[in-house]
């Protein structure tokens, strides 16, 4: 490119811009001036709207209530047949599972936690030595001392066989995705649609095709899991380097061949991090999980919260949080194993002697804990508990923070946050979708402008537009705030290599440590309002901000680095001409991220008292109705939706001026 | 699902024994399935329900849901039994589910429910006027905060509990501001905050519940609601005669037992126990008593609850239970 072409571009993009920005401010305008002059600009007319919700819901009535296939045939049958049919196929695994850890099999007992324990600490050996020993054995003792045994064995019974579930799944959607254009073009919209969707929403309809209990639970699992699986497994396998796929050809490889022990190998540190994800997603939906039947942690906790114990609720919290990084940091090991050669000479005793140890110990403990039952079922004097540690705890916070916090509420409730939404609600309809569209405009052309002009339509067509502008307005809010508070705790946590490693511990903490927790705390400092439930969404959506900066930065090549050192760039120059537009677009999918966890979180602030469509959600469940749920939830997913479709096309864009692509 | 498949194995095998035998409990081997919900009160009635249906040799099973998949888990079968259907929060979805025929009503308890505005006892030493409505008007600044002053702040339960909350307000010109919580925890998080602090609150509470017992206070006394309603439907009646709703909630709302609409046909016998089976307020109470208060956990307290009112509880169980 000379310089000549170079100088036209940028006049070009400025004069663009220049454009845009006129058109922006045309349609602020005339948005203001026709709101006085038209009611229907000031408020979208109540006759307009679609009744998409007793659709919806007259759609379920029929389907699960109503209709019946080859009626009057011998083999007749209601939809509901074929789903219960799926459930009793599923629960075998799990029923195995419930036995062998929890139940007992026979009315028998449940496998002693001392054998457990033990297994835990043997396994982890085997699979990464000492450190992954500790990690994982030591996890479950504390399980087993902190009084929690019972339902953290509950849980786990679940957990054990849904994670395999989740990530079978995920695993074959992305190779197939990354095969197939087609398969991209579908799935990758209903991803987005999974995963932004509060699982709130779709509780109830699960229950009405499922039933309720330990299969319909995982199935609600299911839906929020897969999708990260799937997109890391597919983009692992899409970015496998061209010269590993010749050689594999040159090798003659069948196309199984070059799928399981080619390309799978080789992308094998990003589906880790999908089956990561799969882990945390399904350990936090441990608590949603227990308002359709599953028992164990969750219902244990909301019981909890319900008496106002904390302490108790922390507790079982962290239990959760316990076997979410247990079971992360043992898969993520297998996973890095190199792989083991044996001698085949030897005896199979010499050749499998964990296996030989773990059935030792098996035999061994079982037989002790008929001698000692205290080995078998930890009796409550040997646990311990913290909980009236956290309980003094919090009502010391209450006690003596109490005065100092309220100033601060108080200014950024009146001062900020009422005028904030004041403003939001102000705005005529036209104009927001205006903007909305102008942005797509820019950011993807007619093709991007279309799509979120039909996805910001939908919430105003369905009659739920003032509770979208609250919802955009709190997270619109908190959004904010995690990317200022998050990006500089990323950027620090990528200086040194320890940093980095206590931020990801925190990082996976704070995600899979149940949100319904933060809630009394928020609310026993700043009361119900619309600050408390946007402090609840910065805990839990501020993670993916740092996660993803601290990547981001880390990634850099070195050479890079080096480079812009040996041109005499000082550290601050280099962050931001070279490291920042490098990283770029990982921070943001970070920002994205932190815009779906927020979204997601929208349901749960509505147990605090808001306004928003969570709220819409919240009163559903009063009704019973299952089509005011959904119609809300869609438009919580549509929002996430219009968010990353104009993120991802401004990243596009980034990166091919940077030559990134 | 399994124990479904060997149950009905059983029950064809036995089938020749059962035919002699006659019918009498259990009418089937299928569990018969009792709600669990979070609130100590419900826990301990739903495990009173389920070792009485024990007693009476039904295979029983506990499940743990929210109030709201539960209405349409017991719409489908897929549950039984709910001790404590409550007419203020619940009423729309179990209705719905009566209506279309899938839910039964199981008859109400003797114990009634209030929901109404409340107040912690050391409220009164900022507003002495209190239970009394209109002392609401003299010391609204004492219970405003920032964002609501000059006006009261009321915390509210969800709105749609209370819909004529706002039309009373007005009604009653009251200077006050409703402020919304989502659920009871943020309610009570609220409470256990500010009476640490005896700082002064106005919230939406119900009785029985447990909150009474640990945070002692009083409903506030509005305008008693006619018994035809008229409060509702005619504007002229009350102390206001251009509006409706200026009186308080109704005093006794229901408690009732909710059956599955199958559950008369599949397991007659309990189905004669479950309407039998009446609490009454003092007996809700001392049954959360137990767990709130003693201690107990959930299977216990329903145990010693049984073996304490032994007299009434052998007076639910009907004939056929042997």
């Amino acid at each position: 490119m000379t310089k000549l072409e170079r100088t036209q571009e940028q006049q070009d993009y400025r004069q663009r811009a220049l454009l845009h920005l006129g058109v922006a401010a045309f349609i602020i305008i005339a948005g203001m001036l026709a709101k006085g002059q038209f009611a229907w600009v000031a408020k979208y007319p109540r006759k307009w709207t679609i009744p998409l919700k007793n659709w919806i819901a007259d759609f379920f009535e029929k389907l699960v209530y109503e209709t019946k296939f080859f009626e009057g045939k011998a083999y007749e049958f209601v939809p509901t047949d074929v789903t219960r049919g799926f459930v009793s196929v599923m629960e075998y695994p799990l029923s195995f599972a419930e036995n062998l850890f929890f139940k007992g099999f026979q009315d028998g007992a449940p496998m002693p936690w001392i054998t457990f324990v033990g297994l835990a600490f043997i396994l982890g050996h085997w699979v990464a030595g000492w450190r992954v020993s500790l990690i994982v054995g030591g996890a479950f003792l504390y399980l087993a001392l902190f009084s929690v045994w019972q339902p953290s064995m509950d849980t786990f019974s679940l957990v054990i066989i849904t994670v395999p579930f989740v990530f079978i799944i995920g695993l074959f959607l992305g190779i197939w995705i990354s095969k197939s254009q087609r398969a991209e073009a579908v799935f990758t919209p209903m991803f987005d649609l999974m995963q932004s969707m509060p699982p709130f929403a779709y509780m109830v309809p699960i229950v009405v095709m499922y039933g309720i209990g330990d299969v319909p639970a995982m199935i609600a699992t299911a839906v929020f899991a897969i999708p990260p699986v799937a997109r890391c497994v597919a983009l692992g396998l899409k970015t496998v380097p061209d010269n590993v796929v010749e050689a594999g050809k040159m090798m003659g490889a069948s196309d199984r061949q070059m799928l399981w022990q080619v390309l799978v190998p080789t992308a094998r540190k990003t589906i880790v991090v999908g089956l990561n994800q799969g882990i945390m997603q399904t350990l936090a939906m441990v608590v949603l999980a227990s308002t359709i039947g599953a028992s164990g942690l969750g219902s244990k906790l909301l019981n909890s919260l319900q008496k106002l114990n904390l302490g108790e609720a922390l507790e079982q919290g962290l239990a959760i949080v316990v076997i979410a990084v247990a079971l992360d940091r043992i898969s993520a090991a297998y996973a890095a194993r190199p792989p083991e050669y044996i001698d085949k000479s030897l005896s199979w005793v010499k050749r499998h002697p964990y296996l030989v140890i773990a059935g030792m110990f098996t035999i061994v403990s079982i037989l002790l804990s008929f001698m000692f039952p205290a080995l078998r079922v930890l009796p409550d004097e040997m646990t311990v508990t913290t909980a009236p540690m956290w309980n003094a705890g919090i009502d010391w916070v209450n006690a003596n923070l109490y005065e100092s916090v309220q100033g601060f509420r108080n200014f950024v409730l009146i001062d900020v946050l009422i005028p904030i939404k004041t403003f939001f609600l102000a705005i005529p309809w036209p104009t927001f979708v205006g903007l909305i569209a102008l942005l797509g405009y820019r950011m993807g052309g007619w093709k991007l402008a279309l799509i979120v002009t039909l996805l910001i339509l939908f919430p105003l067509t369905v009659g739920l537009w003032k509770q979208t502008m609250i919802t955009v307005y709190m997270i619109g809010t908190a959004s904010l705030v995690c990317i200022i508070l998050g990006f500089p705790i990323g950027l620090l946590a990528s200086k040194s290599e320890r940093a980095s490693r206590v931020v990801i511990l925190m990082c996976d903490f704070f995600q899979t440590f149940p949100s319904f927790i933060y809630l009394i705390p928020v609310i026993m400092l700043f009361k119900v309002s619309d600050i408390s439930a946007i402090i609840a969404v910065l805990a839990f959506a501020l993670v993916p901000m740092i996660r993803y900066t601290n990547l981001g930065l880390r990634n850099v090549p070195e050479g890079t680095r080096e480079a812009a050192v040996q041109l005499g760039a000082s550290p601050w120059q280099r962050l931001i001409k070279v490291e920042l537009p490098i990283a770029l677009p990982e921070i943001m999918l970070g920002i994205n991220q932190v815009i779906f966890m927020a979204l997601f979180m929208v349901a749960i602030t509505a147990l605090i008292g808001t306004q928003d469509l969570g709220n819409e959600i919240n009163r559903a469940k009063s009704g019973n109705h299952t089509g005011k749920a959904l119609v809300a939830g869609f438009c919580i997913a549509f929002l996430g939706i219009i968010a990353d479709r104009i993120i991802t096309a401004w990243t596009r864009e980034r990166k091919s001026k940077l030559g990134l692509t | 699902m399994k124990r479904k498949i060997i149950s009905t194995f059983a029950a064809v095998a036995s089938a020749g024994i059962m035919s002699v035998a006659m019918a009498g409990t259990p009418e089937s081997t299928d569990p018969v399935i009792v709600i669990d919900n979070n609130w100590s009160s419900q826990k301990v009635l739903a495990r009173v329900a389920q070792q009485l249906l024990e007693k009476a040799g039904y295979n029983t099973e506990m499940v743990t849901l929210d109030t709201q998949s539960q209405f349409a888990a017991m719409g489908t079968g897929d549950a039984h039994i709910q001790m404590e259907v409550w007419e203020g929060s619940m009423n729309a979805s179990f209705m719905k589910e009566v209506d279309a025929g899938r839910m039964v009503d199981g008859g109400s308890h003797t114990a009634t429910t209030r929901e109404e505005w409340w107040y912690p006892n050391y409220v009164e030493e900022v507003c002495p006027g209190l239970p009394d409505y209109k002392a609401i008007n003299d010391c609204a600044e004492a219970l405003s905060t920032p964002e609501t002053a000059p006006n009261a702040r009321y915390l509210a339960g969800p709105a749609e509990w209370h819909p004529e909350d706002v039309e009373r307000v007005e009604a009653l010109g009251l200077n006050v501001t409703i402020v919304n919580a989502g659920s009871a925890d943020a309610l009570f998080g609220e409470l256990k905050s500010a009476a640490s602090r005896n700082e002064p609150i106005m919230l939406f509470n119900w009785a029985p519940n447990w909150v009474g017992a640990a945070y002692p206070g009083k409903f506030v006394e509005f305008p008693l609601r006619d018994k035809e309603n008229k409060c509702v439907t005619d504007p002229s009646w009350g102390v206001n005669p251009d509006m409706a709703n200026d009186c308080g909630a109704a005093v006794g709302g229901y408690l009732k037992k909710g059956l599955w609409g199958g559950f008369a046909d599949k397991f007659p016998c309990a189905n004669e126990l479950m309407t039998n089976i009446d609490f009454t307020g003092p007996m809700i109470d001392s049954a959360a008593a137990m767990v709130d208060v003693d201690g107990m956990d959930h299977d216990a307290a329903a145990k010693a609850f049984i073996e304490k009112n032994a007299d009434v509880v052998n007076g639910w169980m009907p004939a056929c239970a042997g």
